[in-house]
């Protein structure tokens, strides 16, 4: 067993009997300890000053050139970054952990700003496949299309598109809000865990496929339920939340919320409190 | 994964060679394994095109098995023979490597006929027939191929290419793309995706008569349209019941003499790029194989889920 060492408690968090304990010894897993926060380090992120502004053509870069250049430009301070000539390149911006504002003038191809962090992203153009998956935080706006899966996985952040996407938009989301002013494809929220999706215009087939949680909202039209997924009850909470995300998303202007179709998931497909067989058989 | 590209301009004439050529070339990282055009050339249309192969190309990382290149010249000499029995006239002969030929013809007579008379010769392959379509394809990369073959000067309104990754057969001319759509003259296909009940399909279709030169699971979806034109189907009816004989995972184009197709399954789990004005359709797997010809900025967007469309030059 680990040696626990118990420190005097110096927070309602601690007093609560959250963080209590710093573990040591054999075990792996660490405790963040408030005393220790003024080291912190966040691995690859940059301070930077949203008023130190450049532009960046990336014509005749490959996506690792630009990303790395990204890079250096905000290790020294760039806080507003412009992007020229994207022409459907892949992976650019990606993985940015830190705040930025960063404007690609033109469209982006398939993975663009996937695992970002915290940045403020707009995209003059469209978009390919998987943009912004497994976004963390932040804001992006497309003002043209998006591919399909787009923002899968996504954790947390606004992502926003004011054209239509493709298939699977917000596949296995996780958190977050996706935000989509035209139609969408086949399968959109496909096994999504957590969040909302927001779409103005028409759906595809089997909408909330296998979702396990979260919310999807629809103001068009459905092409068919997927498994599992029902219609529930627009609240005051739903339509106050909509307002004011729509707001955000600056879409929507003048668009009656109120009679949009709210989809949940059912939960006849899984029980999170159901014991996996090997522990049933162990409990017996 | 393979990577698709088509573009038919409406209402003039282009160097689709080099525009195709292009295109593909950005897709290479899809599909380095060979790389095949289906161009609509501006020809006089009074001759038939014959492109056909009499064996492999057996280097650039091909499965196919070593031959001496006396058996082409022997194979070569049973075409015309052939020919010349079916009653066609060769007006022009071009050898354009050792094992594929480029053949204008007067012929007059049955296409399904003339293509089974001619593929009963061992190892001749029919790779397409028509009066403006020229359908090559071999190994390499979209560069190498156009400059075996000098597509980059090819003037005309339209074509459909495919650069190979091969997963479900060899690696081989005859299972690379575009696919003719036997027997109809002009007809080409290539598609991206897997195709789930090839077999099936295939033996329904071969009890009707249709006849498949690889085992490639690609190659179905032009027998599957040819079959359906055959009994009277226009080309989109033919697109839109693909959507449901076909299983499997698919986006796909076709080129007639005057038109270009996309279908998309119904999942949409295959990518599809595509940019369209008056002027101008092109259409990809990527977004980069639009922009190597349209470098500015422009509109976009995927199809949905089980789209079919159909474009006339």
């Amino acid at each position: 067993m680990a040696n626990l060492k118990t420190d005097t408690k110096k927070t309602k968090a601690q007093s609560m009997g959250l963080h209590s304990e710093v573990l040591t010894g054999k075990t792996q897993q660490k405790f963040f300890n408030p005393d220790e926060a003024e080291n912190f380090f966040y691995w690859g992120t940059h301070d930077v000053d949203f008023n130190k502004r450049t532009e960046l053509d990336v014509k005749d870069m490959d996506c690792k050139q630009a990303n790395e250049k990204i890079d250096r430009l905000m290790s020294e301070g760039y806080g507003t970054i412009v992007i020229k000539n994207p022409q459907g390149k892949h992976s650019l911006g990606v993985g940015i952990l830190n705040k930025l504002n960063l404007i690609f003038e033109g469209s982006l191809g398939y993975f663009g700003v996937g695992s970002i962090d915290g940045p403020i992203v707009r995209v003059n153009g469209r978009v390919g496949w998987s943009c912004a998956e497994n976004m963390m935080a932040g804001k992006v706006v497309i003002e043209k299309n998006a591919g399909s899966c787009f923002g899968a996985a996504i954790r947390g952040g606004d992502l926003i598109c004011k054209g239509s996407v493709g298939a699977r938009t917000g596949i296995d989301q996780k958190g977050g809000s996706i935000i989509v002013g035209g139609d969408a494809g086949a399968f959109t929220g496909f096994m999504m865990q957590r969040g909302r999706i927001v779409i103005l215009g028409d759906v595809g087939i089997n909408l909330g496929d296998s979702m396990y949680d979260g919310t999807i909202y629809v103001g068009g039209k459905i092409g068919s339920f997927g498994s599992d997924a029902v219609e529930a009850p627009m609240t005051k909470n739903d339509i106050e939340w909509l307002i004011r995300k729509l707001k955000v998303a600056e879409i929507g202007n003048n668009f009656d919320v109120s009679k949009m179709t709210k989809i949940v998931a059912g939960k006849k497909l899984w029980n999170y409190d159901a014991l996996e067989p090997t522990e049933k058989k162990g409990a017996i | 994964m393979c990577g698709i590209a088509g573009l038919i301009h409406r209402g003039k004439s282009s160097n689709v060679g080099e525009e195709l050529q292009n295109m593909l070339q950005a897709l290479k990282h899809r599909g380095p394994d060979s790389t095949g055009y289906a161009l609509y050339a501006n020809n006089d249309g009074q001759n038939f095109i014959l492109r056909f192969k009499v064996g492999e190309n057996v280097g650039e990382g091909s499965t196919s098995v070593n031959e001496d290149e006396s058996v082409y010249d022997e194979r070569k000499k049973l075409v015309d023979k052939k020919l010349s029995e079916l009653g066609a006239t060769i007006v022009k002969e071009d050898r354009l490597t050792p094992y594929s030929y480029r053949y204008e013809m007067k012929y007059d007579n049955d296409l399904m006929e003339f293509s089974k008379a001619l593929e009963s010769i061992e190892s001749v392959e029919i790779l397409s027939i028509g009066k403006s379509l020229e359908l090559i394809k071999d190994l390499g990369d979209a560069t190498a191929v156009s400059e075996r073959y000098g597509l980059n000067k090819v003037q005309g309104t339209h074509g459909i290419g495919h650069a190979r990754m091969a997963t479900e057969s060899g690696v081989d001319i005859k299972s690379a793309h575009p696919f003719w759509g036997y027997p109809f003259a002009d007809v080409s296909v290539v598609h991206n995706g897997q195709l789930t009940n090839y077999w099936n399909n295939r033996r329904v279709l071969e009890n009707k008569g249709m006849r498949f030169m690889s085992e490639c699971d690609s190659e179905l979806i032009a027998v599957f349209l040819a079959e359906k034109m055959r009994n009277g189907a226009t080309l989109e009816e033919g697109m839109k019941e693909s959507l449901t004989g076909l299983d499997g995972v698919f986006t796909y184009f076709v080129a007639t003499k005057d038109s270009l197709g996309m279908a998309k399954d119904t999942m949409a789990a295959k990518p599809l790029v595509l940019y369209e004005s008056d002027e101008l359709v092109a259409m990809g797997s990527e977004e980069i194989a639009i922009r190597s010809i349209l470098p500015q900025e422009i509109d976009t967007y995927d199809p949905f889920d089980g789209e079919v469309k159909v474009w006339q030059i």
